[in-house]
């Protein structure tokens, strides 16, 4: 086991914490700042930010809504950037496991940046725009990672902070339709990338998502985004949905979230990432943590993120640890809710190998008590990503 | 008659003789959001002032409810624990969570009014 901390359940605070306000920082909005408040968005510092929990309708509204039909999602928090010069490509290498010289134009792949110990600095997307890489970070870690990236940069490559540009996630079955309406023309494939007008606003968009639905992230000049949002909404098909709705999708879809799933002290490996890793990387190394992850992909990791249902409906939410039936202490929770497409609790959490084969009874330490559950294979709810 | 009063951990608490009836107040219900798990205190259980005895998760988080008097738990809401939702659509009635059986039924007095609580509930917003 990694850690030997002593076993802790999850801290459940009393009701008066849900109203708690705002620290003593000032916060900062997005460019849809004013559009939440418009639309009654309750607001929640987040990474720095204030951002929309929820709108009126509340979580499992907007989570069944995305399932159904097409959300919109301002993630303007997180961190855009673009790496540029002829090195790039190579200066990057060095910093993520993933193969990034494949990488075609006007693609992206998801990738993680490592530390020398293998763990994950943060997880981002990567996409090649002409003659610069574009990059999509946390908005807890993007701070980091740039200092980061920018510290391992050779020169002739710099690194550019889009501090001017917004980000929206549509996402949903209908997507693709209202996309269509709004930016005619040739469709976008899983993970490609465009530049393009959408409702007459220039914007560099690509067909991805973190709900486990079809859909599309769309990055657009911050002045801009406004219209561009009231564009989207206006379509029949789309309501807005707050980080609340944007946690419970990505959790059923098996998604990690940085900071619960992932972090400094976990390998991709251990993360079940190993596929983010290309096979020349594998071969060639060359990158942050390669001694620890090429062992571990070599000799197997010595615990692994796995999906779990708990019998019955008491969610098991992040850090409930986990007992082996043995009696035997078997790992952690990272991410635990309640799924509202299967109407039962879920959660994602790191086990010891040996208890990681789907079917694997475990105790999930509940308030004190021990509840029943089993390794589940991952995600929760199908992906219906275009292919 | 049953007089209504609340506590600052936004539970409201209904005294008829001696019985206590307990839930949480709209507004907690509000910012809890949709309500999908209930555990509430087993009949039979005596509970302290302030005793953490239910737990109510919505799709956001987990929260604890409190005894708001010293008494023991006679009955507690089946039909709660069955449909959690139930406490979105009715906190003040039918999403009651339990009954006490009260020790002192006069301690029912230092408990917030409406007027007490809904003054607490601007203050603290």
């Amino acid at each position: 086991m990694p850690s030997d901390s002593e076993a802790t359940g999850p801290e459940i605070g009393p009701i008066n914490e849900m109203f708690d306000s705002f620290g003593l920082e000032p916060y900062k909005t997005t460019p849809l700042d004013q559009l939440h408040r418009d639309l009654g968005a309750k607001m929640v510092p987040f990474a720095g930010y204030e951002m929309p929990l929820q709108y009126p309708t509340g979580v499992m509204a907007e989570h069944l809504h995305c399932r159904a039909a097409a959300s919109l999602f301002d993630v303007s928090h997180m961190g855009q950037a673009s790496l540029h010069g002829h090195g790039a490509t190579a200066a990057l290498e060095r910093l993520v496991p993933s193969d990034i010289a494949a990488l075609a134009p006007m693609r992206q792949r998801y990738t993680v940046l490592t530390n020398e110990l293998g763990g994950i600095l943060d997880d981002l997307i990567v996409g090649r725009v002409g003659e610069r890489l574009f990059l999509v970070a946390n908005a807890s870690r993007k701070d980091a990672d740039f200092r980061h990236i920018i510290g391992m940069l050779p020169d002739g490559v710099t690194l550019e902070e889009h501090e001017d540009r917004a980000l929206l996630a549509l996402q949903g079955p209908a997507a693709a339709a209202v996309f269509a309406r709004l930016a005619p023309g040739d469709a976008l494939g899983f993970l490609g990338m465009g530049e393009m007008a959408v409702a007459g606003v220039p914007c560099l968009v690509s067909r991805s998502g973190y709900t486990g639905e079809d859909g599309f992230e769309i990055s657009v000049p911050a002045k801009r985004a406004e219209e561009l949002a009231r564009a989207l909404l206006a379509e029949p098909e789309v309501k807005p949905a707050g980080l609340g709705a944007r946690d419970s999708l990505r959790l059923e879809a098996g998604l990690c979230l940085y900071g619960a799933d992932l972090d400094e002290l976990t390998t991709p490996i251990e993360a079940g990432l190993g596929w983010v890793i290309g096979k020349r990387r594998r071969q060639e190394g060359g990158f942050l943590g390669e001694v620890v992850i090429r062992d571990q992909l070599k000799i197997g990791p010595p615990r692994m993120r796995v999906g779990i249902r708990p019998d019955g409906r008491a969610p098991a939410r992040a850090l409930t640890e986990i007992g082996a039936t043995d009696g035997t202490r078997a790992g952690n929770v990272t991410s635990g809710g309640f799924s509202p497409t299967l109407s039962a609790p879920i959660a994602m959490g790191y086990v010891r190998r040996d208890l990681a084969a789907e079917g694997t009874p475990l105790e999930l330490m509940v308030r004190g008590q021990k509840l029943p559950g089993r390794v589940v294979p991952l995600p929760f709810v199908p992906h219906r990503y275009i292919r | 008659m049953a007089e209504t009063r609340f506590t600052k951990a936004h539970e409201w608490v209904s005294l008829d003789g001696d019985i206590a009836t307990v839930g949480i107040t709209d507004h907690a219900q509000e910012a809890l959001g949709d309500v999908v798990f209930i555990e509430l205190p087993e009949p039979g259980r005596a509970v302290q002032h302030s005793e953490p005895c239910a737990v109510v998760e919505s799709v956001k988080a987990a929260s604890d409810v409190y005894a708001p008097l010293e008494g023991e738990v006679i009955e507690h809401n089946v039909a709660l624990v069955a449909d959690p939702a139930l406490v979105n659509r009715e906190a003040t009635t039918g999403g009651w969570f339990f009954k006490l059986k009260l020790t002192n039924p006069a301690t029912f007095a230092e408990l917030m009014t409406h007027d007490q609580y809904d003054k607490f509930v601007a203050e603290s917003a």
